[in-house]
């Protein structure tokens, strides 16, 4: 077991590794020269020429890439090339904002879609299974936008009950909070939801069809007794990596989600950098979603293994 | 003897997937000949009217007929899905299956290059690659491509192991077969149909993605827009002509939908 987690700590560590050369490299490929990016109108040759020693872009790229490399693990991700602040003064509120959203959403979706993939799994095949597939079906195949401006159009548009755009400054007292938090996460809850339960519920049914299961059946064992004591116990490996895998619906979803509701959080910064080309706080931005996205793998990896000392990683294919 | 006739009988979800991607398939043939209004043209000075005769879906943000641009955004956004598939296929399957034929270290490569990609958020290094090269159709397409030919490269891989132990593989081996030969002339018929029902799942997977990039303003550049495009520069307008955002969002989901019952029935014919 220890072994086994060391190595995938030291996978995960060599894959972020890579991860931040490419993200480095892909900012290098810039088309142009990135102080005359940053400089805009005013890039004169003189301008420009002092803007990349000040930059330090006349030194080797090894070099530039270990610098920044060295400067990132302590959490110095240089100055932002449009409001010349420190990048990660500009991190710090956003990350805490996206964590929440994120947060909270994991703590509702996760639970409702085990709860709703286990139910569907134990009436399998029935008029309430076939019913609840197909709108799962659907919703997991929607476009997060399409939920969301549903959501707006009803409850901001129509009713007037909540705000369509998601204000969080630090004053905003609770009701505050939750009344801007409100819509962007009931866009993320759904989404998440059907995603997992589809896959609970494929993952429980197969279960069911094992003999040992059968065996429980046939000796008289209530239905719910054998999902709780017998199926659950060995799903929890695969959905902890089903939970995992949609930490990634859950990346895309936020994207989408902060736009239409200008949530102030990461995912918006990245976009207005991406946009303005703001590639240090891009480099940031790229680097904490993969490391995030990248260690709750791992964790979920570890968690099927400790649930199931047999499994090796199997990983349903692959998500948006 | 009754599930023997049922049985050759398509399902309803089928036909009803099949109906819905042929009208769409067809509305972006026509919008190649005519359209209703010029998608380009500023029809009215009223932005976001709502809809009334001669202007079905009400006009846009700058007073653009929407119902011209959603038929115009048909054509953009399944040409852009259509391509980065078949583009990601070519590169999942012909790489997939040479690793699993060739083995050794040409395998290990390529699988670990793919390890890298699926372990990463799709949408983050889409952004990545947006801030690099710039937006442009071909760079969308591009990066759709590469990122989901990962995965198709695994299930290409696993076919291709299955299938390479199999006599007649092993003897046009011995015949001395090209490779190019072993790939499509003997594999590629015996793993057709699962890959034929990936293309579709991937299908939906790229339309979702690329019409993401469109919505956060770094897909498709205007004034040109595909369905995620339109749905993000209408949004403003939900008050007075909710249709003009929310009707190519639900161009989005019904294609999406429709691909998914396609391979969730296709998958249920298999099985009987």
């Amino acid at each position: 077991m220890a072994n086994f987690i060391i190595w995938r700590l030291l996978a995960t560590l060599l894959l972020l590794l890579i991860v931040s050369l490419l993200v480095f490299w892909a900012c290098e490929i810039l088309p142009g020269d990135v102080a005359q990016v940053a400089l805009g109108q005013y890039a004169t040759p003189e301008n420009v020429r002092a803007l990349r020693i000040e930059m330090g872009l006349n030194e080797p790229p090894v070099q530039r890439y270990l610098a920044w490399l060295a400067g990132a693990v302590q959490g110095d991700w240089g100055r932002s090339l449009v409001t010349k602040s420190s990048v990660s003064a500009l991190l710090s509120e956003r990350v805490a904002n996206t964590a929440l959203l994120a947060g909270v959403t994991t703590l509702i979706a996760v639970p409702l879609a085990i709860f709703l993939g286990v139910v569907m799994a134990m009436w399998n095949g029935r008029a309430v299974d076939r019913g609840a597939s197909v709108v799962i079906l659907a919703l997991s195949a929607t476009p997060e936008f399409l939920l969301a401006t549903l959501l707006v159009l009803l409850f901001a548009v129509n009713l007037g009950w909540l705000p369509a755009v998601a204000y969080l400054s630090t004053g905003s007292g609770l009701g505050q909070t939750v009344r801007a938090l409100l819509l962007p996460t009931a866009s993320l809850v759904v989404v998440v939801t059907a995603q997992i339960a589809r896959m609970t519920r494929a993952i429980i049914g197969n279960i069911l069809t094992q003999p040992y299961i059968e065996m429980a059946m046939l000796k008289g064992v209530p239905d719910r007794r054998v999902v709780a004591r017998h199926a659950l116990r060995n799903a929890v490996g695969p959905i902890a990596n089903v939970v995992a895998l949609n930490t990634a619906y859950l990346v895309s979803g936020i994207v989408v989600v902060e736009t239409i509701f200008a949530y102030p959080g990461l995912a918006r910064l990245m976009i207005d950098s991406v946009q303005s080309r703001d590639l240090p706080v891009v480099q940031a931005c790229a680097m904490i979603f993969c490391a995030t996205y990248v260690l709750l793998i791992l964790l979920a990896d570890v968690l099927a293994r400790v649930f199931d000392p047999r499994s090796l990683p199997q990983r349903p294919m692959d998500a948006i | 003897m009754t599930s023997v006739s049922a049985s050759k009988r398509p399902s309803p979800t089928l036909l009803i997937s099949i109906a819905i991607l042929s009208i769409f398939v067809l509305i972006g043939l026509v919008s190649l000949v005519a359209l209703p209004q010029d998608p380009f043209d500023f029809i009215t000075d009223e932005p976001f009217r709502p809809a009334a005769a001669g202007m079905w879906l009400g006009s846009d943000y700058l007073g653009r007929d929407v119902l011209s641009r959603l038929m115009d955004g048909t054509r953009i956004t399944l040409f852009m899905a259509l391509s980065a598939t078949l583009l990601a296929h070519l590169i999942g399957d012909t790489l997939g299956l040479l690793a699993a034929t060739r083995g050794g270290f040409v395998d290990t490569v390529l699988s670990r290059i793919v390890d890298v990609i699926l372990a990463l958020p799709k949408i983050i290094v889409g952004l990545v690659v947006v801030a690099a090269l710039g937006s442009s159709i071909p760079v969308i397409i591009g990066i759709a491509a590469v990122v989901y030919s990962a995965g198709v490269f695994r299930i290409a891989r696993a076919l291709g192991n299955d299938l390479k132990e199999m006599e007649y593989i092993k003897l046009a081996r011995s015949r001395g077969e090209g490779m190019g030969w072993i790939l499509f002339g003997e594999m590629m018929p015996h793993v057709g149909k699962p890959l034929a029902t990936d293309f579709a799942i991937r299908a939906s997977f790229a339309i979702l993605f690329m019409s993401s990039l469109s919505f956060v303003g770094l897909g498709v550049q205007p004034p040109m827009a595909d369905w995620g495009g339109m749905a993000r520069e209408n949004l403003g307008g939900l008050s007075t002509n909710p249709l003009a955002a929310i009707g190519p969002a639900i161009a989005i989901a019904l294609v999406s939908i429709a691909l998914n019952l396609l391979v969730d029935s296709l998958d249920g014919d298999a099985r009987h």
